[in-house]
């Protein structure tokens, strides 16, 4: 069955319609017609958004997320490809986990759902993971991340780059010094935390793991991504590292886009996320860097929690907040209302380079005929209320509860079928 | 006024209320018959998730003074270890019909949050490293006892600021009342951002003792170094510490004669406080223990009777 999309706009230039068929983009013309027929009057057709940076949750905590529900939450969000993290339970360190995690994504057949290997066994930071073996497996796992600890030790973080190059994976690093920044740090080390008197964990910490994994990339030769950047020194770094022409790349999140540490005052633990919201002059910082290209790429950190894991004491609450519905909306309020990025801006930073740096084939691709449809049509005049009860996460934190976000994902294709229909799930989902 | 939690909720009036109506509950602490019926048929719990005796008992006697029923609940221990959220906890406990909490966390904030989740009155017993504004309140009413209004008067605080919920609301409360404040400490135990604090630094303390620095010293209150402090690399030796940092003979005498000496206790004899500065005649130590009941008698006398919603009327009707 073939669909056409009228009047579209790709990238935010001039409307054209796209036909769709075969699971590719027929052809981009006008006067198109097809089996099915979307209106896209006034909308922006972007490729499918790609997520370096999603926590699904299975297996081990079901209640909070599953496969099919975190999938339904990214095509909703106008994603057509998620990385998930290995910080489940069991670990995805062995090559049976990650099949597992990519047969439960092909099964809920919303969003391709791409395993991250943990870096260390049982991300404990001591040995490496059998990475080669999720390399070669038939999830070919091409990013590699302890995500939610760092691999602080440097003989390690030194292997595990050398060890992935055979493969052209990539190590996602979580910087974050558990010296300079303990688990009990919550809160940005700085005038805030002092008043609350949280725990801080300070820009540094962050700043300082970067700086070492960067000369440890140059020295390898290797591939080298720092997840969720959070400072304005990070993105310095960063943007001295890619001078030198060292291979690193670097995501920030939404949130880190748009809220600040003043938010935390009230002590809701809605607003503890790691690493931590951070001044109003690292969120400039972050905008820019990621204007100008120095960050490569917006990734969620899509981290849904149980009520009862949240309902505790700011300082004992588990860290992380939902990001995959609301992500566009953020980038749009952000970046593109203020300027810092056109539609196809967004269109490099959230689909065209998070599938480079993950080796995601088929996604972030040209919007040309014989190109995958992996396609998101999004209406850049609508908006979004958030309402955590009606989002398609099993959880609730997130930040932007009774917000009222720009611009709206209308629908979104999956190798030509479509996911999401008139800003809904063009099928129902169980968990 | 529905809560107290954080001595920053005060103003200058409401403070000032709240130690005048401690300074009648004081008169009764003298008395053969400690009790005065207000609060007759209310029922307070101590709701203490962070081991304490001098902070609990001082409530729970404050609060049968008052005539009403005292519950003293422990819920030592991480919620999130007991499987059971902070909410369901503080949700079950006032379900009971609780007409206070008198709660105490180990975490920061603690307090503010819940506050958000039950009906009744929440009084701050101290919520980890963040505020314990019945602390200051005690120790203004024992400035007071001693150098009568606070205004423009210099208080030095020396010691783990940044650990110290007892400096946090001192520094709020002083602050409200007009004195000036000095905190001291080694770099290491100096908040973050302090500089944003309506408060002077220093980490020098016989400079600023002797007043060189930030001018007169009216009073010096002490804060206990915490044992897990001197473990987390944050000075180098009791021994160090006693020397840079603690109220030796010698700097009790850079001190004016007037200059009384507070520590909420407990103490670390030899280590931030001498025992000539402890037993001398300028410590106030016991006279705080002694204005905490009153100060706790007024504050729940004050919450539950309805007397801080009518204008600054304090009178209590014996």
């Amino acid at each position: 069955m073939s669909i056409v999309i009228k009047g579209a706009a790709p990238l935010g230039g001039a409307p054209v319609d796209v036909l769709v068929d075969g699971g590719v983009i027929a052809e981009v013309g006008t006067n198109l017609s097809g089996d099915q027929t979307i209106d896209g009057t006034g909308l922006v057709l972007l490729p499918g958004f790609v997520d370096l940076h999603t926590h699904l949750r299975e297996p081990g905590r079901e209640d909070a997320e599953t496969i099919a529900t975190g999938s339904a939450a990214a095509a909703l969000g106008g994603f057509t490809a998620v990385h998930a993290m290995a910080n489940t339970n069991p670990v995805a360190d062995t090559a049976e986990i990650v099949e597992q995690v990519a047969r439960l994504g092909a099964a809920a057949g919303l969003v391709d759902v791409r395993p991250v290997g943990a870096v260390s066994h049982g991300l404990a930071g001591e040995t490496l993971a059998e990475i080669g073996n999720m390399a070669r497996s038939a999830a070919a796992v091409r990013v590699f991340s302890d995500d939610g600890t760092c691999v602080h030790d440097a003989r390690l973080m030194r292997r595990a780059l050398e060890y992935v190059k055979p493969f052209d994976a990539v190590i996602a690093q979580h910087a974050q010094d558990p010296r300079l920044a303990d688990h009990s740090a919550c809160a940005h080390e700085g005038p805030v935390s002092g008043r609350l008197g949280l725990p801080g964990w300070p820009a540094v910490a962050e700043e300082s793991i970067i700086a070492r994994d960067v000369m440890l990339a140059e020295h390898t030769g290797s591939r080298l991504h720092i997840c969720h950047v959070s400072t304005g020194g990070s993105v310095e770094v960063i943007r001295w590292a890619k001078s030198r022409g060292i291979d690193v790349t670097a995501e920030v999140t939404p949130h880190h886009l748009l809220l600040t540490v003043d938010l935390i005052t009230g002590y809701d633990p809605v607003y503890k996320v790691n690493p931590p919201l951070r001044p109003a002059a690292d969120v400039e910082a972050l905008r820019a860097g990621l204007a100008d290209g120095t960050i490569d790429a917006v990734a969620t950190d899509h981290a849904p929690h149980a009520s009862h894991d949240k309902d505790h004491a700011f300082g004992e609450a588990a860290f992380g907040m939902l990001g995959l519905e609301t992500a566009l909306g953020v980038v749009a309020e952000a970046m593109v209302n203020t300027g810092l990025l056109d539609w196809a801006g967004v269109a490099d930073r959230m689909s065209v380079r998070p599938a480079v740096i993950g080796r995601v084939a088929g996604h972030g691709r040209p919007i040309a005929a014989g190109q995958p449809a992996n396609l998101t049509l999004i209406d850049p005049s609508g908006s979004l209320l958030v309402d955590p009860a009606a989002q398609a996460s099993l959880s609730r934190n997130t930040p932007f509860a009774g917000h009222t976000l720009p611009t709206r994902v209308v629908a979104t294709l999956l190798r030509g079928r479509p996911t999401v229909l008139d800003s809904g799930l063009a099928e129902a989902v169980s968990a | 006024m529905k809560h107290l939690l954080s001595a920053g909720d005060l103003d200058r009036d409401e403070a000032l209320a709240i130690l005048d109506t401690a300074t009648q509950m004081h008169a009764i602490q003298t008395r053969e018959v400690k009790k005065l019926p207000p609060l007759r048929g209310r029922t307070i719990v101590n709701l203490f998730f962070e081991d304490s005796t001098r902070t609990r008992s001082s409530f729970e006697i404050a609060g049968k003074w008052l005539s009403a029923d005292v519950i003293n609940v422990s819920a030592k221990g991480s919620s999130v270890s007991k499987g059971e959220s902070l909410r369901d906890t503080v949700l079950t406990v006032a379900a009971m019909g609780v007409d206070a909490l008198v709660v105490r966390h180990h975490a920061s904030g603690a307090v503010q949050q819940l506050a958000g989740w039950v009906d009744c009155h929440v009084v701050n017993a101290g919520d980890g490293t963040h505020e314990h504004p019945t602390q200051a309140l005690l120790d203004a009413y024992t400035l007071r006892s001693r150098l009568g209004d606070l205004a423009d008067r210099h208080v030095v605080i020396v010691g783990d600021v940044t650990h110290s919920r007892v400096a946090r609301s001192n520094v709020l409360l002083l602050n409200t009342l007009g004195a000036r404040v000095t905190l001291v400490a080694p770099p290491t135990l100096m908040p973050s951002g302090v500089a944003s604090w309506p408060c002077t630094t220093s980490w020098d303390l016989d400079a600023t003792l002797s007043g060189k620095e930030h001018g007169d010293v009216d009073a010096v209150m002490m804060l206990r170094v915490q044992r897990e402090r001197m473990s987390g690399g944050y000075f180098p030796t009791e021994r160090e510490y006693a020397i840079g940092y603690g109220l030796s003979p010698r700097r009790l005498d850079l001190l004016a004669e007037h200059a009384p000496v507070l520590h909420p206790g407990p103490m670390n004899r030899g280590l931030e406080i001498s025992s000539a500065a402890a037993d001398g005649l300028r410590s106030m130590v016991l006279d705080q223990v002694q204005a905490g009941v009153a100060v706790r008698m007024a504050v729940l006398y004050r919450l539950l009777s309805g007397a801080a919603d009518s204008s600054t009327g304090s009178e209590v009707t014996v």
